[in-house]
């Protein structure tokens, strides 16, 4: 199998170097022996530690990707981003409301966007970045936060944006204070909490805690599954 | 599409039994049909794997050869001066190694009952397993449903080799869980009254499996991390323990830490030390691909052991039994059970089911195994290794169209970046390294056997007994995390500031090791794996 595998030349900041076309950026990085200290986290595209940035030999547009879930292609020049600064504004969530006003306090710059989509265009993961924005404008917190959910938090937004928006903070507080304040809490959880903590739980499971193994094993074999 | 024509081929006799298989069930295994299969095809019963600890408080226990060989090997500081009586870089009331899920929510626990805490991690802040889990998180909060009821689960399907004590704190606690992370802004799947969307999972009696699309470990991390932030909790990264100090009177007063960045050491101390720094998928056992994070390297283990904690079943190692097999890119990575969760079945080459999809982890893994094995019924890859098929595309055929897209939007995604669309094609997967069982031994406060020494997550052991179940291990980390943070809290406040900080268990631990010849030049915790040149 090694041998039919064809290698391609990619620029790690520039330096060539030879590499089989089969792996990813990140395999490709540590095939050229860099030893990943920072730009590589899961490795399963659910982090955002490895955001990267590249174009291809004589193509003028910037092209970005998940080094840990982006093949190599020949004449790739690349350079990760691992970290990006980002402001994050710190609040107590039980002191803010899902409104425009108080949002407003915590992100202004959200309301300053351009209109320009360098954000979504650069998203790894395809997330309409601008328009989550738009909805958070807007005060549609919900919609913000269904669309931003599968945010990894990796920065480019941030790297691109003119108007110095931190999306992926901002996306976060939206979930948050969606998650809070407009999806109804569960309410046989709080009565089920509530009751763990008063101790009528207590018995049901002491009596499983001090049987033996047999027996746990007898109705474990015979325990009724839900359909 | 990334799969070959002769995978495209094969795949024509999954499409043809497909009809068929809707809405059939296949049967689970008997008690006996498990037993059975886990001991002639799990890795965990293949001798040749494992070896005899040879020093340390568990001398003689049985580990994997390759965590044996971190746990027999020198500390990095054998010849590095480091200066215990100057004023020391951070001075805290608790120490919290490790920056994921348990790390976050000792932290805030330990925060809101006033302790001056600090979080110092190897990587950035949320670089964890928990990042990673998909498939959700268990809690017995269903009307149908009771804590007692999951801890049978938990205990059968941790073959009852669990503490009966920690399994019983696991499920008590994890409505209370479920509630903080409700409260905290976790964006939990819902119905629209507010009712959580659970189902079942590997494993499960009950549908007591909560999650947040796909990314279920990922909202929580991202959660608890934000809510660390907003407390102005100091978290440094980049930043390894890689010893635990001790006082004079042999109690967990810090630990070293080393700066990745400039290799620099560091010196915390602290009233108390939380160990919660994850598993050690990255050791790739038995050359196993593994689901795990860059960071597992067992790090919390190798230097918890060095003080003297005790360990627990760190011999027992979970495969996932739907790793990514093809294409290559995608090798270990973690289909979620959720997958299988959803109707999604295992099929082998002829496009035959198996084994029943939602069997435990540790059997549906071995009967993958045995099927590729045993009875050469397995898919042949192009990269010279066998896998089975996934069957993904029931999903919609059973739920409808669109549910593997609102339900499994990161599976749809990753597999789509190599041209692969799961709603239309099988995977193909085979068992993945993924979650290591034991740890360190800790009671119902996270307590290891080392005075002022805490272990949380994945690093500590015996609420699973010798196989988790899917969902319990995000559920384990905040539960445990929350108890080591609120117990250390309350601890602290009769603690005088540590004195007489050393290293001393590091030169009797090297003494054994001279002795015995077991550390072969060896140094650890590893930290990080070599990828490099391969």
């Amino acid at each position: 199998m090694t041998d039919q595998i064809q290698k391609v030349d990619i620029y790690i900041m520039g330096k060539k170097y030879t590499v089989p076309e089969t792996l990813t950026i990140m395999d490709a990085m540590e095939y050229a022996g860099y030893q990943l200290v920072r730009g590589c986290g899961c490795r399963a595209g659910f982090c955002g530690a490895c955001a990267t940035v590249y174009r291809m030999a004589g193509d003028y547009e910037l092209k970005v990707g998940l080094a840990c879930q982006t093949k190599v292609e020949d004449g790739m020049y690349l350079a990760q981003i691992p970290f990006f600064p980002g402001r994050k504004a710190t609040f107590d969530l039980e002191e803010i409301k899902p409104s425009t006003a108080h949002f407003s306090q915590l992100y202004p710059e959200v309301y300053r966007c351009l209109g320009c989509s360098s954000c979504t265009k650069v998203c790894p993961q395809d997330i309409d970045v601008m328009q989550y924005i738009a909805y958070i404008q807007r005060g549609d917190f919900q919609k913000a936060a269904d669309l931003s959910f599968d945010c990894l938090m990796c920065g480019l937004c941030v790297s691109r944006c003119p108007a110095n928006i931190v999306h992926y903070n901002a996306a976060l507080a939206a979930r948050r204070l969606y998650s809070r304040y407009i999806a109804k809490p569960y309410a046989f959880l709080a009565e089920r909490a509530k009751a763990i903590e008063e101790g009528k739980m207590d018995a049901e499971i002491d009596e499983l805690v001090a049987a033996d193994k047999e027996k746990l094993q007898e109705l474990y074999d015979n325990r009724e599954i839900e359909k | 599409m990334s799969y070959t024509p002769e995978l495209m081929e094969l795949m024509k006799k999954v499409e043809e039994t497909r009809p068929s298989r809707v809405g059939v069930n296949y049967p689970r295994m008997t008690p006996d049909e498990r037993r059975d299969v886990l001991r002639n095809f799990h890795p965990d019963y293949i001798e040749d794997g494992f070896r005899e600890l040879k020093v340390g408080v568990d001398k003689g226990a049985r580990l994997t050869n390759e965590m044996a060989d971190v746990f027999e090997a020198y500390s990095r500081l054998k010849d590095v001066d480091i200066d215990l009586t100057a004023e020391p870089d951070y001075d805290v009331d608790i120490l919290i190694i490790g920056g994921g899920g348990a790390g976050a929510s000792a932290a805030l626990e330990a925060h809101s009952a006033g302790a001056n805490v600090m979080i110092s991690t190897k990587l950035r802040f949320g670089d964890a397993n928990t990042m990673m889990a998909q498939g959700g998180i268990q809690a017995a909060d269903k009307e149908n449903d009771s804590p007692a009821i999951h801890y049978l689960d938990v205990m059968g399907g941790g073959r009852l080799e669990n503490v009966p004590e920690l399994a019983r704190a696991l499920v008590m606690d994890a409505p209370l869980v479920i509630k903080w992370l409700e409260d905290m802004g976790t964006m939990f799947d819902k119905k629209e009254d507010g009712t959580m969307i659970t189902i079942h999972g590997g494993g499960t009696s009950r549908k007591r499996m909560h999650a947040a699309r796909d990314y279920t470990g990922a909202e929580i991390m991202r959660t608890l991390r934000d809510e660390v932030l907003n407390k102005g909790i100091k978290v440094v990264e980049f930043s390894a323990a890689v010893e635990i100090i001790l006082d004079d009177k042999g109690s967990a007063a810090g630990a070293v830490l080393y700066n990745l960045e400039t290799d620099q050491y560091e010196v915390a101390r602290a009233k108390t030390v939380i160990i919660a720094t994850g598993g050690s998928g990255r050791l790739h056992y038995r050359g196993f691909p593994t689901s795990n994070h860059y960071g597992a390297t067992a790090d919390g283990l190798v230097m918890g052991y060095r003080a003297g904690a005790k360990t627990i079943y760190a011999d027992s190692i979970q495969y996932h039994p739907t790793g990514g097999a093809y294409p290559p890119q995608l090798l270990g990575l973690l289909v979620t059970e959720k997958t299988r969760g959803l109707g999604a079945t295992p099929l082998n080459i002829k496009g035959e089911q198996f084994v029943y999809h939602l069997e435990t982890r540790d059997v549906a893994s071995s009967a993958i195994i045995r099927e590729c094995e045993e009875r050469g019924l397995g898919v042949p890859l192009p990269t010279g290794i066998t896998a089975v098929w996934l069957d993904s595309p029931l999903i919609d055929l059973i739920h409808g169209e669109g549910t593997i897209e609102r339900q499994l939007p990161a599976m749809l995604r990753q597999f789509q970046r190599f041209d692969v669309d799961i709603r239309k094609v099988p995977m193909l997967i085979y068992p993945t390294l993924h979650y290591q069982n034991g740890g360190l031994l800790i009671d119902e406060n996270g307590l290891s056997s080392v005075n002022n020494l805490y272990v949380a997550g994945e690093a500590s052991g015996g609420m699973h007994g010798t196989n988790r179940l899917m969902g319990n291990s995000l559920l384990d980390i905040i539960v445990f995390g929350r108890r080591a943070g609120r117990h250390a809290a309350v601890v602290i406040k009769d603690l005088e500031v540590p004195v007489g900080l050393n290293l001393e268990h590091l030169n009797s631990y090297h003494k054994e090791l001279e002795e015995t010849g077991a550390a072969d030049g060896r140094i650890g915790p590893m930290l990080l794996p070599r990828y490099t040149h391969r």
